[in-house]
């Protein structure tokens, strides 16, 4: 093999190398990170391990939002007009967090089937339903309605 | 009726483009003279009727015509003007119509700053430019015309411009975003020219890097000032989110500062061709693909527009043939491009090419990260997000090993460099900030803290390692004065870029580890203690704005007894659309930001809060600037200015040459 041609291959084996190692280490760092996502029904027919975290996206039901006068402690049930499930939650809410609208929340069940959020994240835009949300209401066979701006005028 | 003009003349930009983007190109290859000098005119037509198609839709939004779709959607009587004016990109149509205007700004400005290329080169770089026009306009006029008109009833009022979308920020992060975004397509049309003519060669990559470091430090300015925005706008304390729509535009920058270094070894040393290209072609991509990502509605994100599958399909499609086809192009010519492999294993060569390496790696775990929700959901059905502990665990060591190598690439020099040199040059430097590290942090806040050390003895590393390159280089003449002035702009450039890789490291790393924050329930005359501050809440008053009603509250801040600043953070419902929004209070520092954020108010008049301190927040978007400024003073250089010399000439005509005997 003449001397260019084994540098070449030197260094194609080193960016091969590296390159690998950085895909394995990736696909390690992927599959600790994925946060899954479930709906209110399916939580409610035992698809989700007790310690488990995660994501639940759904409708916040309309006159579920309970908000303590003393605390920052907030109660809500999240819907997708089939299954319900009671949220907890202590902290600020976002700004576009609503009865009645979309909300996607992170955290675990509590034995009692309580899920205890670390984190909620509201829709974001009045003309944007949240994927999540939309194929969660889809799954449980509730059409979302259209949420278009002009629409709602 | 202005409105119809407004379209008219976006199809009349659409005629000119289909005329731009096949003629000049074919009379390149044919030699037709006439062909080939109709690219600058018909670059500065595009522009001229795009800049009349956006300012006609912006009067739509000034003078509130509602029975334009758009306006109606996007606008409000109420609305303050300069938010009538910028809501022109506060929805997709606009915005990709502002998208497209910016390509066409590129191309006037190629057709303008491109005296000294070949006339052949320069049409087929517009030519290019023009393909991709084309394609950008038939989506605007056949998916999401900004200028469709509701007929018969056209409403009286307009649903108004989201409220979050109301501020400064608004004003300039989507437009600086998008130049740099589009800029990167000036870069890809150059590569793309050059594997059509053959000309793939030092010359080339040398009227490639300035368009390249433009573009790179307009992209630079636009992420940044993205982050600013969200971090003042969205009030939740951070800079950057992981979010899906922000990760394209980093993913187009990591691929174009790959570019930007691969680019310099192409020019100096001729070696490094194909990869240069693959790498121009990559970050151009990348632009498409946070174009796809925003607009077809696919993931979830802050950025979102409303989603339609027929776009994304059309957005799907112009990114398979441009990829596609540029990737086809680039395998059937880039075997002929012969490099030399002239340098030894080390050398300032390999350093930069691991510098690409990482850069890459970079990228496409983030684009992994970005997409693998995406396709996992289409695989099983299942949905999943990706947290940012994730891409944190892929970034942050990467990076790290990146700084390292900045240190020592800058000092090593071309084809060889031996080792007994290096260690020579940077032993002192290797100790020296080590025991700056483990020092400073004890003198400054008398303890020891991991984070602070590693961020001070990398800081330290570069900086040193810097000083002892500017010595090397400036060794041979009389005094350092007359040494410093020979030195060139695109070396001051490169310095001043890695002092801002410095300045963010410095602010990513202080902020993450040293940042506090503290959500209470405070009553008017309530304070609270977070770090060395005590924050008084005075109560509130109300407001009244332009287009909303609120609440201001007032709180005095202060740090063992003595006054530091007074704080006004506001609580506000905008009336169009009634929707809340939160105008956190900031005092920003160069050694920490104090910032609150209102919540609500209780039955007993206590309101809810969230309290922050940033230490070093506002060194993350310093770095970016001088990273900006130093691309555009490296851009500066008076070598690219010069007309081509006869020795570059000589190279162009051999290239072209070697091509055809290769075919």
């Amino acid at each position: 093999m003449r001397p260019h041609r084994k540098k070449r291959l030197a260094i194609i084996a080193f960016i091969a190398l590296s390159m690998s190692a950085a895909a394995g280490l990736t696909m390690f760092a992927l599959s600790q990170n994925i946060n899954m996502f479930y709906s209110p029904t399916q939580i409610a027919n035992g698809e989700v391990a007790n310690d488990l975290h995660f994501r639940i996206g759904g409708m916040v039901k309309a006159g579920s939002v309970e908000k303590s006068q003393d605390s920052l402690k907030v109660n809500f049930v999240t819907t997708d007009f089939v299954n319900d499930v009671p949220i907890q939650y202590e902290g600020i809410l976002p700004d576009l967090f609503r009865e009645g609208q979309g909300v996607v929340a992170e955290g675990a069940l509590s034995a009692q089937g309580i899920f205890v959020a670390t984190k909620v994240l509201a829709k974001h835009d009045e003309n944007y339903m949240s994927p999540e949300v939309k194929a969660a209401m889809e799954a449980a066979g509730a059409s979302p309605q259209n949420h278009s701006g002009l629409s709602e005028q | 009726m202005l409105p119809e003009l407004g379209q008219f003349s976006l199809i009349l930009a659409f005629c000119l483009s289909i005329i731009l983007g096949s003629l000049p190109i074919v009379g390149a290859s044919t030699n037709n003279l006439l062909w080939m000098s109709l690219a600058r005119p018909l670059a500065a037509g595009i522009f001229v009727f795009l800049a009349i198609s956006i300012l006609i839709l912006a009067y739509a939004f000034a003078t509130d015509d509602f029975s334009v779709q758009f306006v109606a959607q996007h606008s409000n009587s109420l609305l303050p003007t300069r938010y009538k004016l910028t809501a022109v990109w506060g929805g997709h149509e606009g915005s990709f119509l502002l998208w497209t205007f910016m390509l066409s700004g590129w191309m006037l400005a190629v057709a303008i700053f491109s005296k000294s290329m070949p006339l052949d080169f320069v049409a087929r770089v517009l030519g290019v430019l023009g393909i991709l026009c084309v394609g950008y306009i038939l989506f605007m006029l056949a998916t999401s015309n900004p200028f469709d008109r509701i007929v018969p009833l056209p409403p009286a009022e307009g649903a108004d411009l989201n409220s979050a979308l109301q501020d400064f920020g608004f004003i300039i992060h989507p437009p600086t975003l998008y130049m740099g975004y589009v800029g990167f397509s000036v870069v890809f049309a150059f590569a793309i020219a050059a594997l059509l003519s053959g000309r793939l060669d030092a010359a080339w990559a040398r009227w490639s890097r300035p368009w390249a470091n433009v573009a790179w430090a307009i992209l630079t300015i636009g992420i940044a000032l993205g982050s600013w925005w969200a971090y003042y706008e969205l009030g939740w304390g951070g800079w950057w989110a992981w979010d899906p729509v922000e990760n394209p535009p980093l993913i187009t920058w990591l691929f174009g500062t790959a570019l930007i270094h691969s680019l310099a070894v192409t020019e100096k040393r001729g070696v490094f061709k194909s990869w240069t290209v693959l790498l121009a072609i990559l970050a151009f991509s990348g632009s498409l693909l946070g174009t796809f990502i925003t607009r077809s509605g696919l993931l979830t994100s802050v950025h979102a527009f409303a989603s339609d599958p027929g776009r994304g399909v059309f957005i799907l499609a112009i990114l398979g043939i441009a990829v596609g086809g540029s990737l086809l192009l680039f395998a059937l010519r880039a075997p002929l491009m012969k490099s030399e492999f002239g340098f030894e294993p080390l050398s300032r060569e390999i350093f930069l090419l691991a510098n690409n390496v990482l850069l890459v790696v970079a990228a496409a775990s983030v684009f992994l990260g970005t997409l693998f929700p995406m396709v996992y959901q289409a695989l099983t059905d299942n949905l999943i997000s990706i947290g940012p502990p994730y891409f944190n665990a892929i970034f942050v060591p990467l990076m790290g090993i990146l700084v390292v190598l900045l240190g020592i690439g800058p000092i090593t020099r071309w084809k060889k460099t031996s080792l007994v040199f290096l260690t020579s040059q940077l032993s002192k430097v290797a100790m020296l900030s080590v025991v700056l590290g483990v020092v400073i942090p004890l003198v400054i806040v008398l303890r020891f803290s991991f984070a602070a050390t590693i961020t001070i003895v990398l800081a330290a590393w570069i900086l040193l390692s810097m000083l002892r390159d500017i010595k090397n280089k400036t060794a041979n003449k009389p005094d350092l004065r007359s040494g410093l002035k020979a030195l060139s702009g695109s070396y001051y450039g490169m310095q001043l870029a890695h002092i801002g890789v410095v300045v963010m490291m410095i602010g990513v790393a202080l902020t993450s580890s040293f940042s506090a924050e503290k959500s209470v329930l405070l009553a008017p005359s309530e304070s609270i203690d977070l770090g060395d501050y005590q924050f008084q809440f005075n109560g509130t008053l109300p407001v009244t704005g332009p287009n909303y009603i609120g609440d201001e509250a007032t709180f005095i801040v202060t740090k063992g007894g003595n006054p530091v600043t007074e704080l006004y953070p506001q609580r506000r419902l905008y009336l169009a659309s009634g929707t809340p929004s939160t105008e956190m209070a900031i005092d920003a520092g160069i050694l920490r930001d104090l910032f609150i954020t209102l919540g609500e108010v209780k039955e007993n008049g206590a309101w809810s809060m969230t309290i922050y301190i940033k230490p070093f927040i506002r060194w993350v978007w310093l770095g970016a600037i001088l990273m900006a400024c130093g691309g555009m003073l490296a851009a500066a250089d008076k070598r690219y200015r010069r007309l081509r010399s006869r020795s570059e000439e000589k190279a162009v005509n051999s290239g072209r040459a070697g091509l055809r005997t290769a075919i």
